[in-house]
């Protein structure tokens, strides 16, 4: 009875004047042992209920998160001759892939106030897990931290990278890298008009491992003692194959 | 051809790996070292992270020493009953190790405290035995005879034991002593031990190089199957296919290091393996005197 109430009160509410209907290559990701990192090509539409004024340009943003960890930032500093870890900040959550790609320059898509509003931006995305006490210069830890992530591809900003036909079609491709966490990845599409967002929409990808990836991922967290005991096994065995392999080849 | 390490959640090239395990077990069939201090590091500059790369490396020492004193075995060149009252000190050693590993790592400095230990003591090793080495070869050189092993302190110790293979008589506080530091060293830096215990045999306990080497091998066998347990049971860190990538070249390079390790002089083996130890020590203090040009790290929740 509530569902239909519920569904009642959707289809009653005005619909949205622009709307995403969107596809990804794939919408999960195998990581077997080959695994080298996977490109996901993202396309979509926009799809119009009523005329739209042609005043303003319209952009599109696409987001790939992927799953949040909670993760120290440490810094160095020197310590009578040596450098040390000194200072650190704990940072909650902080999504281990971030990227976005949009149709046109960042800043001339979208406000401040819209960026800070739906956590768009690399700075924006991460700076929402740090915590807000502790460390005085938090901001060149979140910095450092966008730093180390983006030299390593795991945080990307392709501007400029999503192509868009007639204001209608749009397509892009984001390049996952071969260090990819499992999990579930947050894929966000928003539109914006006039720096502003006037519609998103969000799906997900799922990375998993398989095969044997899985197997011993799964016996090393399910069955640590059989799985160290394996470990040793195959180390014995492998260093008497090597030794009977030499005397075999010496005799 | 890149391969995806399923603990460690990382892609790395296969035959990077295999080179890596081949040259350090070759150096370490030749010294009979395990190679941990030269391969952690190399693991941690390649991407692996820290605590995988000290667990998995327990792992694949297990297999290159016991590929090494296989070796030895059939050259009677190891000493089973001191390796066994070395293996008794270096399992409460490592018990003990692990203890104070996690209380450091609970003060939140432990790398630092790590990177120290390796300094100082391939630092104080190394250079003892390059002078050592270095006088010796000068020695032997100028036709001296080499110096008769002297009676000190350690010979008036009790509990004495015939230790038949290394053609000695002392007592058995002094190997305990050493196994006991070895395993707290060797849980501490994720290390096998051997370069410590190695010049330790020689110059504490008085033991012929030779069989030095395949009784170093044979202790660390088991210390090491005991951390990686440890790990792989606390932390699950060990990384299966990691340990077996590493290992394949490490028990070939093993194989031969031994081989060439018999050809080589006790003096010129000592002088190579301290050259190698200074090389080590004076990278990890360059880099804890040089101003970092990240200053930043990032590490997983409760540190490491």
């Amino acid at each position: 009875m509530l569902r239909i109430l519920l569904l009642l009160v959707a289809l009653t509410t005005p619909a949205q004047s622009e709307e995403v209907v969107a596809g990804l290559s794939q919408n999960t990701i195998s990581i077997s042992t080959n695994f080298d990192g996977s490109e996901i090509l993202i396309f979509g539409a926009v799809k119009r209920e009523q005329q739209i004024d042609r005043d303003s340009d319209l952009g599109v943003i696409v987001t790939v998160a992927g799953p949040r960890q909670s993760l120290t930032v440490r810094r160095k500093d020197k310590w009578a001759i040596i450098w040390v870890n000194q200072d650190s900040l704990e940072v909650q959550s902080a999504p281990s892939f971030y990227a976005i790609a949009t149709s046109a320059p960042f800043s001339d898509m979208i406000s401040d106030e819209a960026d800070q509003q739906h956590l768009i931006s690399v700075d924006r995305a991460i700076s929402a897990g740090v915590a807000s006490e502790g460390v005085i210069d938090k901001d060149n830890f979140t910095e450092a931290l966008i730093r180390i992530r983006s030299k390593a591809n795991l945080y990307q900003m392709n501007e400029s990278s999503v192509a868009l036909r007639a204001d209608t079609l749009f397509n892009t491709s984001i390049a996952l890298p071969a260090n990819l966490v499992a999990g579930n990845y947050t894929v966000r599409f928003l539109l914006t008009r006039d720096q502003q967002v006037v519609s998103q929409y969000e799906t997900a990808i799922f990375v998993n491992k398989v095969g044997l990836e899985r197997f011993l991922y799964s016996l090393a967290h399910e069955q640590p003692i059989w799985y160290g005991l394996m470990s040793l096994a195959i180390a014995i065995a492998a260093g008497w194959g090597a030794a009977a392999v030499f005397r075999y080849i010496r005799s | 051809m890149q391969v995806y390490l399923p603990i460690a959640e990382v892609s790395v090239n296969a035959f990077l790996l295999l080179g890596l395990g081949g040259i350090v077990g070759i150096l370490s069939g030749m010294f009979g070292v395990g190679g941990g201090f030269l391969m952690t590091p190399l693991l941690f500059f390649i991407g692996i992270p820290p605590a995988v790369a000290v667990a998995t490396e327990a792992n694949q020492i297990v297999a290159s020493s016991f590929s090494g004193v296989l070796a030895h075995l059939k050259r009677k060149t190891v000493d089973l009953r001191m390796g066994v009252v070395l293996l008794i000190g270096g399992l409460v050693g490592a018990a003990l190790g692990v203890q104070i590993f996690n209380f450091l790592r609970a003060l939140g400095q432990v790398d630092l405290l790590v990177k120290l230990c390796y300094v100082l003591f391939l630092g104080i090793i190394g250079s003892l035995m390059f002078v050592e080495s270095l006088n010796a070869i000068r020695n032997t050189r100028k036709g001296k005879p080499p110096a008769r092993k002297r009676h000190n302190w350690i010979h008036n110790l009790p509990f004495k034991m015939k230790f038949r293979t290394s053609g000695l008589y002392i007592s058995v506080i002094p190997p305990v002593i050493v196994g006991v530091l070895v395993g707290i060293l060797a849980a501490i830096m994720g290390v096998g031990g051997g370069f410590i215990m190695v010049p330790a045999m020689i110059y504490l306990l008085g033991m012929p190089t030779k069989v030095v080497v395949g009784t170093s091998l044979f202790q660390i066998i088991f210390v090491t199957a005991f951390t990686t347990m440890l790990h792989a049971t606390t932390n699950f860190t060990v990384d299966i296919v990691l340990a077996v990538l590493l290992l394949i070249g490490g028990v070939v390079g093993a194989q031969i290091g031994a081989r060439i390790g018999v050809k080589l002089k006790a003096e010129q083996l000592r002088i190579l393996l301290a050259a190698m130890v200074l090389l080590v020590c004076g990278k990890l203090a360059f880099d804890l005197l040089v101003q970092p040009s990240e200053l930043y790290s990032i590490g997983a929740e409760g540190g490491h």
